[in-house]
């Protein structure tokens, strides 16, 4: 079985967030892979281990995102491959999935991991786009996959329980950042990374037009900032007090 | 006027109170048309005119209920050539999205995605989005015809302006290869109180209880004061608590009259989802934890030992 996961390299989402002058997000700081990512090459270790067959991560982003694939590769995956230039700089999520789906078009896998959205953007929208391109259906909000002669079954998380949802293999899966538990690299595993392959390919090797953007920034401004009111230290009784207080105030007593 | 499109979520032959809000907003910027799909959608069209359309799109196709995105993704992207709408606006759900991109996908168009309001400027459509917790917010001008817009939930107040629709049937156009991801079955994990959304009064845990098993501090509170418990992702995707619980980006938008947060420290993937909310009350040992920034009160303490004191006071007063 072969397996693509996507990953992404994200502003660490524990350190503090900024916007470049270009108005895209600052990764000029401390990044990571994205941890929701960690639980989709998870996942795909684990179908892999249990299946048999080959991990491929492709990802997009600048040279350095190179970093990201590296630490999914000391997990386990087999090898990556990484779209990278600088025509891609800002791209919104329909080129970003229009470029994914050209890199792992070619790849014909059985099962696409993505994680339900990323850390920083937070849109949510390259998954569903990239099942469309590659043409296969997607089981999203997935909290257990599970694959069994050529058909792959999700539990997909609902906000009163789960639905259970198969389909014929291929096909994509979102999965939730609850998914599984990601392994830490070994230091085998860290060794073993820095022989696999990373591909680069570039804009034209993908042989994609970058076309006009489909929205474009208009402005940036500071939200209407909630004041802060009052902070006391608790000393064992005041804290109390003053809840209670704000509770009476609001007539919720 | 512009056409505007609503595509309408339904639940049991109802809209979903985001329909209806989407729908408040929609008939301030055109000419309003829902788009129903599945079964339920002919009994929900009367609710759907109260709150501004004009007309709704009607295919009542089981395929639609029985499939994730596929047949409603096919449905739509033969009805938008023929009817060229101008706009279509989707909720943020996950339901909603997943149809929204791939839609956006197929027409070779854009979308704007987690928006928190849309308008008419300039000839065409701009949404705001909110970023970094709702610290910046960032205008988008959408590009595409139709511009297709993700409205986050409790973005507006729904309202009804009394109209009534007449009821279009369109064709369900579903490709045979479109039944593909299928529903086998649903399953009700939801706790029999208080629903999250809808609670006055929201109690909210994140890491600093500690562990899952001090978590029922927050839950007693919800209780004594009538209200519902929430969560941080932390502690959701930490397996504490269930997803029901999530308060935030990835989870639920709530707006009730009080939100306490213990222990969250305040990272952008919850306030999102709460920063609406008419007061707040944040406990949090970090005295430079960004929640206290937001908090109408601030208590720097430990959750733990003030929560259990909380709810003896909150039992004591509701008891005299």
């Amino acid at each position: 079985m072969k397996i693509v996961v996507t990953v992404k390299q994200v502003p660490d989402p524990n350190a503090p967030q900024a916007l470049d002058p270009d108005n895209t997000i600052a990764r000029d700081r401390e990044v990571v892979l994205d941890p929701g990512d960690e639980c989709g090459i998870e996942i795909g270790l684990q179908l892999k281990e249990a299946h048999g067959g080959e991990v491929v991560l492709v990802s997009m982003g600048p040279e350095k995102a190179r970093d990201a694939i590296r630490k999914g590769l000391s997990m386990g995956a087999d090898r990556g491959i990484l779209i990278s230039d600088p025509a891609l700089a800002g791209a919104d999520a329909y080129l970003t999935a229009r470029a994914l789906a050209a890199a792992i078009s070619p790849e014909s896998p059985d099962l696409v991991i993505c994680a339900t959205e990323s850390y920083d953007g937070s849109t949510g929208m390259v998954p569903p786009m990239l099942a469309e391109l590659l043409q296969v259906p997607q089981l999203t909000f997935a909290k257990h996959v599970a694959v069994a002669d050529g058909t792959v079954t999700v539990h997909r998380q609902t906000e009163a329980g789960y639905q259970v949802v198969e389909a014929a293999l291929p096909g994509l899966v979102t999965v939730t950042a609850g998914i599984a538990d990601p392994r830490y690299a070994s230091l085998k595993g860290i060794m073993a990374a820095r022989s696999k392959e990373v591909r680069p390919l570039t804009v034209a090797e993908l042989g994609i037009e970058q076309g006009r953007p489909t929205e474009t920034v208009e402005g940036i401004a500071d939200a209407e900032a909630r004041k802060a009111g009052e902070v006391v230290e608790d000393d064992g009784s005041v804290g109390v007090e003053k809840i209670m207080a704000v509770l009476q105030a609001a007539k919720v007593l | 006027m512009a056409k505007i499109w609503v595509y309408a979520e339904l639940s049991g032959g109802r809209p979903t109170s985001t329909t209806l809000e989407l729908l408040t907003r929609a008939r301030e910027l055109g000419d309003v048309e829902a788009v129903a799909l599945g079964p339920g959608a002919r009994q929900a069209a009367p609710a759907l005119g109260r709150h501004g359309a004009a007309r709704v799109l009607v295919n009542e196709d089981p395929a639609f209920g029985e499939y994730l995105a596929d047949p409603a993704t096919d449905c739509l992207a033969a009805l938008v050539p023929a009817q060229a709408p101008d706009l279509i606006l989707f909720a943020f759900s996950a339901d909603s999205r997943e149809v929204a991109g791939r839609l956006a996908a197929r027409l070779c168009t854009g979308l704007i995605s987690n928006a928190m309001d849309v308008s008419a400027a300039g000839g065409g459509f701009v949404a705001t989005v909110p970023y970094f917790g709702g610290a910046k917010v960032a205008t988008y001008r959408a590009n595409s015809r139709p511009a297709i817009v993700l409205i986050r939930p409790k973005s507006y107040e729904a309202s009804v302006s009394g109209g009534e629709a007449e009821v279009v049937d369109v064709d369900a156009v579903i490709g045979e290869g479109s039944k593909r991801a299928r529903i086998v079955e649903t399953r009700t994990e939801a706790a029999d109180r208080v629903k999250l959304e809808d609670a006055r009064i929201v109690v909210s845990g994140g890491r600093g209880l500690g562990g899952p098993e001090n978590f029922h501090f927050v839950q007693e509170l919800a209780d004594a004061l009538g209200g519902a418990a929430g969560a941080s992702r932390a502690i959701v995707d930490a397996g504490w608590v269930p997803y029901a619980l999530q308060v935030g980006q990835t989870g639920k938008t709530v707006r009730p009259g009080v939100y306490i947060a213990a222990g969250i420290s305040g990272a952008m993937q919850h306030t999102v989802g709460m920063k609406g909310s008419k007061v707040i009350v944040a406990i949090n040992k970090d005295a430079d934890a960004p929640i206290l920034k937001m908090a109408d009160l601030g208590v720097v303490g430990d959750a733990l030992k003030i929560l259990p004191r909380l709810i003896e006071a909150v039992k004591a007063r509701k008891g005299s």
